[in-house]
């Protein structure tokens, strides 16, 4: 006998799809309709099986797991907490608590994609808006650095591209579409209007658009590899729509200038609205990962990157961040909540993790539960697990337990462990 | 059992203006002497202590999207402001806007002990539950956002009025809120063609209706849903020259039905030289004074750094061009926007001085303390925590002008406010920062200690330095538990969430259903809180 569900939100990208439509036969997933060809991987194959956690490799029961991630915290006397982006509001909320309690560092995945992103809005502001009024309102979309044909499948067809929408009837026709990136992408193949620049000359050429803004004009020839002439055409474009939108994503922020080359697009955004109405969004990837920024805000007052080694929270990004935490060889013992430091992080940090006692929380195998000395194989919000998870644009979306699993939650393992440390 | 005994008793609500008397509680709960049961009870000695019902701040925006939005924004406000974690107590940072934690702690430590949130726009409402949950000891409620709402301007354009009465109560309990809330009505959906509204009844662009229409609608409807606390109308026209006239159209439109103006002191500006306004308390306090079913809070502006966050997108547009200062905006689908801007506001600025003046003049011009309530529409022209210095600006009239001395000249221009000699009594600050604001929200169990009341309780001792006695009550009690002493937090119970559940006719669902296909990017299932209750939760009976 099956089951169908509705209305199922997938939380494997920041567009946090909640129209989907689930099949359930027993206790598995067996069927999956709208969602797009990752989110459908995803949620097809997870296995929901109870595994036992591990100490040092061999399984052991929860009870002793949880005694071995409290001794191995309680022992640290500079622990880093790190992930997050994956799990739900109702875990980092957690997260944070144990944090606070240790005085340990918590980051989450931001640092490593969209940490730039928050230094620029804090030094210069930014303008944005929600998914819907893109659909509804944007007449001129520009994609500056991120391709959502392969990160965000959905966004084209959902929001930004072909979508018709209160005042964008005719849906892709009612918009005009350009893509800036360092090389064609299936995203530029889209658009209207492609810019290739220069690797490295994003700043330059988001200047230049700002000064065209402010009336000035530039010599003639080309700027970070385009030519002048068509950044007077899109700032002529910008300044004549009737609502404009820019997504920005990781070719600003980890390519050269990282915060800097944000916050000239913001203030690029900023100006704009002088003119016309402009807005900008960030491209969020992991599911939740706007939800980890905002819970660690309103625990702490900051987005990532907060150390509580003095009782209180202090922000220190490029200094409490944990890539930078761990290149030090400053942390003495880490949690990892749902990502993979280990596979993903700069080989002398990636190393020093392996030399400390590490705990993982995590549904899936990964790399560093591999190194880990404690790894709890725990439920996945939104399959077996309910919770809350941010979009994108920062709205909340619920999380649904579609499976009958006996997986614990992070929410729950870090609850006990709370009770457990000292 | 818990007894407070021999205190001087402040309980407007109850007629007690000082009088010795003794608090007995029993659960939670003031009880009847005749319960008292003193056998093993906990007793505080409060002979010669000021005793009053715990604060009520009927306006200010402690969590949610666009608070969060602002602390992310502003790390500069949290250095120097923070806490260290004690024991069990949470360790916390922020001036203007702390963090969860720490914004129950400072409201309890002050004596307060129910604080609404003033703007929720329901797509984010989960979030602002979300940190209610993380906010102790404090009992809370949040104001939902409807003056840009689409669907209501449909139904208002298409003269549907019970679907929109049925829409609002769904809405209200879809999201979990307490009131209605408006900002510029109609002037948000304008901003999002870069527009906005100036008078009552300018078009807002693509449904035709006008301010004054969303204003009668939704206080029409209001009365009609019983709910305990009428419309929290932020007007059009907020820091204009224009404002204090349209504010008293605006009280003139709604006259004979109920109404809450909020930080009236942002809207009683008239035209003065060189960009400069006037205030114009006198003529709106006189409007205030006539109107018998209005009430207002004052929105008193405290010199200092403050974090201006509204759902009035196109003012802040507007005050970001003027400043300088970083700009925060966010436009929400279907619903509202808004945005931040810090500023910092200086007694030799004239501007800052105006507002600070016209503040101070409503306070003392509004006739009735049952009509005018405490707050700096925290963190808009000041923070929560300035309240025992405003308190001190009403009672003490010697510090009220040494301070008035010390603005710029152009604000004390034809100001009324050297002679107003008026200073509040102990009993009239009860009513301002308790009885009055409880009996405007309708929470019949707040702010007041006769029976049955919840036993939220401040314990001050008095002192000639009415700042520093507010700062720091000896005692407070929220529900009976003993949770601050002598300024410090001493036990964080979670405090509860009050909302409403309005009664509609569910046929309404249907047609929500539609338009939620047609233009929200959230499936309807997810949007609705409904079925979901959120953490201490109670719900406050409609009328
Ligand atoms: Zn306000």
């Amino acid at each position: 006998m099956s089951t169908t569900i509705e209305h199922v939100a997938c939380t494997f990208c920041g567009c946090v799809c909640d129209d989907i439509v689930v099949e359930i036969e027993g206790s598995r997933i067996a069927g999956v309709r709208r969602a797009c060809a990752v989110g459908r991987g995803v949620l097809d194959e997870y296995d929901p099986e109870v595994r036992r956690p591990t100490l040092r490799g061999r399984e052991v029961e929860w009870e002793a797991a949880i005694e071995a991630a409290a001794s191995i915290l309680d022992r640290a006397d500079s622990p880093l907490i790190y992930g997050l982006s994956s799990s739900a509001v109702e875990a980092q909320r957690k997260a944070v608590e144990l944090a606070d309690r240790l005085g340990a560092v918590i980051d989450t995945t931001s640092s490593v994609c969209h940490g730039p992103t928050g230094l620029a809005m804090q030094a210069v502001g930014e303008a944005t808006c929600t998914l819907g009024e893109v659909r509804d309102r944007a007449d001129l979309i520009v994609f500056w650095g991120c391709n959502p044909a392969a990160s965000h499948p959905r966004h084209f067809g959902r929001f930004s591209l072909t979508p018709k929408g209160t005042h964008t009837p005719n849906g892709r026709k009612d918009r005009t579409v350009f893509v800036v990136d360092v090389r064609p992408t299936g995203s530029s193949k889209q658009a209207d209007h492609f810019l290739q620049v220069d690797v490295g000359a994003d700043y330059e050429v988001l200047t230049a658009l700002r000064s065209l803004v402010k009336g000035n004009d530039l010599a003639h020839g080309s700027i970070g590899g385009i030519p002048v002439s068509q950044l007077k055409d899109l700032v002529e474009r910008m300044k004549a729509c009737r609502y404009g939108v820019v997504f920005m994503g990781m070719g600003l922020t980890m390519s050269r200038g990282r915060h800097l080359n944000v916050g000239e697009l913001f203030s690029l955004v900023t100006e704009l609205n002088d003119y016309a109405r402009f807005s900008v969004i960030p491209m969020r990837g992991h599911g939740n990962v706007a939800g980890a920024d905002q819970v660690l805000t309103w625990s702490t007052g900051y987005p990532f990157a907060v150390s509580f080694a003095r009782g209180y929270p202090q922000y220190g990004p490029g200094e409490f961040t944990a890539v930078d935490v761990l290149a030090r060889g400053e942390a003495d013992a880490a949690l990892i909540i749902a990502s993979d430091p280990a596979a993903h992080f700069p080989r002398r940090a990636a190393e020093h993790l392996e030399r400390i006692p590490t705990i993982v929380l995590d549904p899936s195998e990964s790399l560093t539960a591999g190194i880990a000395q404690v790894v709890f194989p725990t439920a996945s919000y939104g399959l077996d697990a309910a919770g809350t998870a941010y979009r994108m644009d920062n709205v909340p979306i619920p999380l649904r337990r579609l499976l009958t699993s006996g997986r614990p939650t992070d929410e729950e393992v870090l609850d006990r462990i709370i009770e457990a440390v000292k | 059992m818990l007894g407070v005994l021999g205190g001087r008793v402040y309980d407007p609500r109850n007629g007690s203006d000082g009088e010795t008397r003794d608090i007995w509680v029993k659960d939670g709960r003031v009880v009847s002497p005749e319960e008292a049961d003193r056998q093993g009870a906990e007793i505080v000695d409060a002979t010669g202590l000021v005793v009053m019902p715990g604060g009520v701040d009927i306006h200010s925006h402690i969590v949610g999207a666009k608070v969060n939005a602002a602390r992310k924004f502003r790390p500069e406000d949290h250095r120097g402001a923070e806490r260290a974690r004690a024991g069990a107590f949470r360790s916390g940072s922020g001036h203007t806007v702390p963090s969860t934690h720490l914004t129950g702690y400072l409201y309890a430590e002050m004596g307060y002990t129910t604080v609404m949130e003033a703007a929720t726009a329901p797509l984010v409402a989960r979030h602002a539950h979300e940190e209610m949950a993380d906010v102790p000891i404090i009992d809370k409620a949040t104001f939902i956002t409807m003056g840009n709402n689409h669907f209501l301007m449909k139904c208002i354009r298409d003269g549907r009025h019970e679907m929109a009465r049925d829409y609002v109560a769904w809405l209200l309990r879809a999201s979990k809120g307490y009131a209605i809330k408006i900002v510029n009505p109609g002037g948000v959906e304008n901003w999002k063609w870069g527009s906005n509204v100036g008078e009552l009844d300018d078009e807002v662009i693509g449904f035709g209706v006008t301010p004054r229409q969303i204003l009668e609608t939704l206080a029409q409807i209001s009365g009609e849903l019983g709910l305990p606390h009428p419309p929290h109308i932020h007007g059009i026209n907020l820091g204009r020259s224009s404002s204090a006239r349209t504010s008293i159209e605006t009280m003139a439109a709604l006259d004979g039905l109920r109404a809450h103006f909020c930080h009236i002191q942002f809207l009683s500006y008239g035209k003065g030289k060189g960009g400069v306004h006037t205030s114009e308390a006198v003529a709106i306090a006189e409007a205030v004074n006539a109107h018998p079913d209005l009430t207002v809070d004052v929105g008193q502006l405290v010199f200092g750094s403050a974090t201006t966050m509204t759902s009035d997108g196109p003012l802040q547009h507007s005050l970001h061009r003027t400043t300088g200062s970083k700009w925060m905006n966010v436009d929400v689908e279907g619903e509202t926007g808004g945005g931040i801007v810090p500023v910092f506001y200086k007694r030799t600025n004239p501007i800052n001085a105006v507002m600070w003046r016209t503040g101070m003049e409503l306070f003392l011009l509004i006739k009735d303390p049952w009509k005018v309530f405490l707050t700096t529409d925290h963190p808009n022209a000041g923070c929560f925590t300035s309240y025992p210095h405003v308190i001190k600006l009403l009672m003490d009239r010697d510090y009220r002008a040494e301070v008035f001395e010390g603005i710029h000249a152009r604000a004390r221009e034809g100001s009324v406010l050297h002679d107003l000699e008026r200073e509040y009594s102990l009993y009239e600050i009860a009513v301002i920062t308790r009885a009055g604001p409880a009996r405007a929200l309708g929470l019949k169990n707040k702010g007041h200690l006769g029976v049955g009341a919840d036993a939220d309780i401040a314990i001050y001792q008095e002192m000639d330095d009415k700042a520093e006695m507010f700062a720091r009550p000896r005692y407070v009690f929220k529900g009976g538990t003993l949770v601050a002493r002598d300024g410090t937090v001493v036990a964080d119970p979670p405090g509860r969430t009050f909302y409403v559940a309005p009664s509609y006719d569910p046929g309404v669902e249907k047609d929500i259903r539609r338009h939620f296909e047609a233009t929200y990017t959230v499936s309807f299932e997810n949007y609705s809180m409904l079925s979901q209750p959120v953490t201490h939760e109670e719900v406050i009976a409609c009328g």
